[in-house]
C-alpha cells in the first residue's frame, strides 16, 4: 500500500511516461510508477541508503545532490519531474522549478501546507514554533528551512512563471497513509498541497 | 570443482594495427546457459585476476569473486551463466608474454604486442561468440575490469544487456599511471629482468615484488592503513636502528610483494599496466553514434565508487555517469562509505551484493526497448 499523497501523484502521471524524481527516497513512489503505470523511472537521491535501496528493487536512481544533477539532462527529456514534499528544504526553489520545467514537460511539486489549522492555533495558543506530524521537528533541527502554505505556492506560480494544471489539497491521517481531498477551505483544512504545474504558455 | 578450460583461436587485428595469433584464452564457467543463450554474464577481472572467479578450484583454491558469485548469491548461477576469461598479456592461461611464441620455440617476451584494454575486449568477444551467444545479460568488472565493461558497451553495444562498472574510471588519470610507471620502472630496473628474456633463467623478483608493493599501496588507504597498522612496530619493542623491517606495514608490504612474485610473470605486469595507462575512452565520446546505440539498445548501468578509493576517486565514477546522463542513457550510481580503499571491491559488502542482484533482475529478460 502506497502513502496517500503518493497515490494522487502516481493517478497524475500518464502511463508510458518518462519520470524523474527528485530526492526520491527509498523509491516508493518511482517503483509503483514503474510497475502500475509502466513509466521508464529515473531518480536522484542524495543518502545512500537510499539510492541503494532503489538500485535494489530494479530502479534506475543517482547518487546525487537534485540542486547540481539536473543540469546535465538535455532538454525536455522527461514527461514528468517529481519533486514531492521537498520544496520546503529546497535552498533556491525559484531556480530548481526552472530547472525541472526545463527538462520535463510538467513538473509535479508537494509539500507540507503550512497554512493548517492546526499549525496556526499551536502558534497561537503554546508561543512555540509550531511542531506537526507533516512537519516534526523542533526549530533548531529542521531541515525544512522554507515553509508555505498552499496560497503562497499560488502566488509563487506568478511570481516565477509557470503554469498550474492542477491542484489537489489533501487531509492525510495514520501516518499519511490515508487520507481524503479537501474541496472546502483547503489552506486551512489540508494537511498537503499537490500542484501538477507547466511552462507559461507563449 | 571449477575447472578451467581453453577457447584457440587464429589471432585477432590488434588496436595498433597488426595481426597477432593464435591466440588462447583460458576461461572458466558457472551455472547452466538457458535455451535461447539469454542468461550469461561475463565477468572481468583486475590486474592480477583470473579466470577462476568463483567456486573451488582443485587444491581447494576460492574464487577472487567468490563472495559475490555463486549459487544464490548476488551473482547467483542458479540464474546465471557466469563466464569469466582470463585477459590477453595475462599470465593465468591465456596467451601473454610467458607464452611461447610458435614462430620461435621460446617465450614471447618482449616480442609479444603491446595490447590495449580494447584488444582484451576484442578477444573476449571471440569467445563469446565461440560459446553461441549474441547477447550478454551484463558485464561487469571492477577496477581494470571496469575499463573491460566500458570498452564492451562502446565497441559491441548490440552485445550487452546491461554494464556493471565497480570503482573504474573513463581514463587513466595521471596519479594512477604515475603508480603503474613506477611499478614498471622497478621491474625493468632489476638486472634479473634482462630486457624481458628471463624465462627459464632468471627471475627479477625483486622488481615484481617492489612493483606489488606500491600497487597495494594504491588499493589501501589512508585510513585503512591507520587502522590496520597504524604505527605499529613488527615483534620488537623499539626500533631496530637499520633497514630490517621495522613496522608492521613494512613487513605486510614485504609479505604481500613475495607472495606475489610466487604467482605473477613480470612482463605480464609491464603489459598489463601499459593497456591501463592508454585507456581513455573520453576522448571518443564526443562521437554520439555509439551513444545513441546504446540509447537505442536500452542497456542499463550500474555505476559503483567507494568513499576511500583513491586510486579511483568518485568523480571518476561520476564523470562515466554524467556521460550516460547527458545522453539520457538508463544509468544508476551509487558511491558506497567504506574506509578500505580501492579493494573495497574485492571485500564483502551486503550493500553492493543487494545492489547487484536487484539490478540484474531489474534488467529486461530480452532487453528490448519498452518505448520504441
Amino acid at each position: 500500500m502506497i502513502r496517500y499523497d503518493l497515490s494522487i501523484i502516481e493517478n497524475w502521471i500518464e502511463p508510458g511516461s518518462r519520470v524523474l524524481g527528485l530526492g526520491c527516497g527509498d523509491g516508493e513512489l518511482l517503483y509503483a510508477l514503474k510497475t502500475k503505470k509502466n513509466v521508464e523511472e529515473r531518480g536522484i537521491e542524495q543518502s545512500e541508503e537510499g539510492v541503494s535501496a532503489c538500485i535494489g528493487k530494479g530502479l534506475s536512481v543517482i547518487q546525487g545532490d537534485f540542486n547540481t544533477e539536473l543540469s546535465d539532462y538535455p532538454d525536455q527529456c522527461f514527461d514528468y519531474v517529481i519533486l514531492s514534499q521537498t520544496l520546503q528544504q529546497v535552498y533556491e526553489p525559484a531556480g530548481l522549478i526552472r530547472s525541472m520545467l526545463r527538462i520535463g514537460k510538467k513538473a509535479v511539486v508537494s509539500f507540507p501546507n503550512f497554512g493548517h489549522y492546526r499549525i496556526r492555533l499551536q502558534l497561537l495558543l503554546s508561543g512555540y514554533v509550531p511542531v506537526t506530524e507533516q512537519l516534526p521537528y523542533q526549530w533548531y533541527d529542521t531541515p525544512n528551512i522554507r515553509v508555505l502554505t498552499i496560497r503562497d505556492f499560488e502566488r509563487f506560480s506568478k511570481d516565477v512563471g509557470f503554469r498550474i494544471l492542477k491542484e489537489v489539497a489533501i487531509n492525510t491521517t495514520d501516518r499519511d497513509m490515508h487520507g481524503s481531498i479537501v474541496r472546502f477551505l483547503p489552506n486551512v483544512r489540508a494537511t498537503y498541497g499537490l500542484f501538477l504545474i507547466g511552462k507559461e504558455r507563449g | 570443482m571449477m575447472e578451467k578450460q581453453y577457447f584457440q583461436f587464429d589471432g585477432l587485428i590488434l588496436e595498433n594495427g597488426t595481426f597477432f595469433g593464435p591466440v588462447t584464452l583460458a576461461y572458466e564457467t558457472l551455472g547452466t546457459l538457458n535455451d535461447d543463450r539469454s542468461n550469461a554474464i561475463l565477468i572481468c577481472h583486475a590486474l592480477t585476476g583470473d579466470s577462476h572467479v568463483a567456486g573451488t578450484e582443485d587444491g581447494g583454491k576460492k574464487g577472487w569473486w567468490d563472495i559475490m558469485v555463486g549459487p544464490g548469491k548476488a551473482v547467483d548461477t542458479d540464474r546465471y551463466f557466469v563466464i569469466c576469461s582470463n585477459i590477453l598479456g595475462g599470465c593465468m592461461g591465456s596467451t601473454g608474454p610467458s607464452s611461447i611464441d610458435p614462430a620461435t620455440g621460446d617465450p614471447y617476451g618482449l616480442t609479444f604486442p603491446v595490447v590495449t584494454i580494447h584488444d582484451m575486449v576484442a578477444a573476449q568477444k571471440r569467445l563469446v561468440d565461440h560459446l553461441g551467444i549474441t547477447r550478454l545479460h551484463s558485464v561487469i568488472g571492477g577496477s581494470l575490469g571496469g575499463m573491460q565493461v566500458l570498452s564492451w558497451c562502446y565497441h559491441f553495444p548490440d552485445m550487452v544487456r546491461s554494464a556493471v562498472v565497480l570503482a573504474s574510471t573513463l581514463r587513466h588519470s595521471a596519479l594512477a599511471i604515475a603508480f603503474n610507471e613506477v611499478a614498471r620502472q622497478a621491474i625493468v630496473s632489476d638486472p634479473e629482468w634482462n630486457k624481458g628474456h628471463y624465462y627459464g633463467t632468471s627471475f627479477p623478483a625483486t622488481g615484481l615484488s617492489v612493483a606489488r608493493m606500491i600497487g597495494h599501496i594504491t588499493y589501501l588507504s589512508d585510513e585503512s592503513m591507520r587502522q590496520k597498522f597504524g604505527r605499529k612496530l613488527q615483534d620488537k619493542e623499539d626500533f631496530s636502528f637499520d633497514f630490517d623491517t621495522d613496522f608492521q606495514v613494512e613487513s605486510y608490504l614485504r609479505y604481500q610483494g613475495a607472495k606475489f612474485v610466487e604467482r605473477f610473470d613480470a612482463n605480464s605486469l609491464l603489459y598489463i599496466t601499459k593497456a591501463a595507462d592508454y585507456f581513455d575512452l573520453s576522448k571518443y565520446l564526443d562521437y554520439d553514434e555509439v551513444l545513441m546505440k546504446l540509447k537505442d539498445a536500452a542497456v542499463k548501468f550500474l555505476v559503483v565508487s567507494y568513499t576511500s578509493d583513491w586510486l579511483y576517486p568518485t568523480y571518476q565514477s561520476r564523470e562515466i555517469v554524467k556521460v550516460l546522463k547527458r545522453n539520457s542513457l538508463d544509468v544508476s550510481f551509487c558511491e558506497i562509505e567504506a574506509d578500505c580503499g580501492h579493494d573495497a571491491f574485492l571485500l564483502p559488502s551486503d550493500r553492493l551484493a543487494s545492489m547487484l542482484s536487484g539490478f540484474l533482475s531489474g534488467v529486461g529478460p530480452a532487453g528490448e526497448r519498452r518505448h520504441p
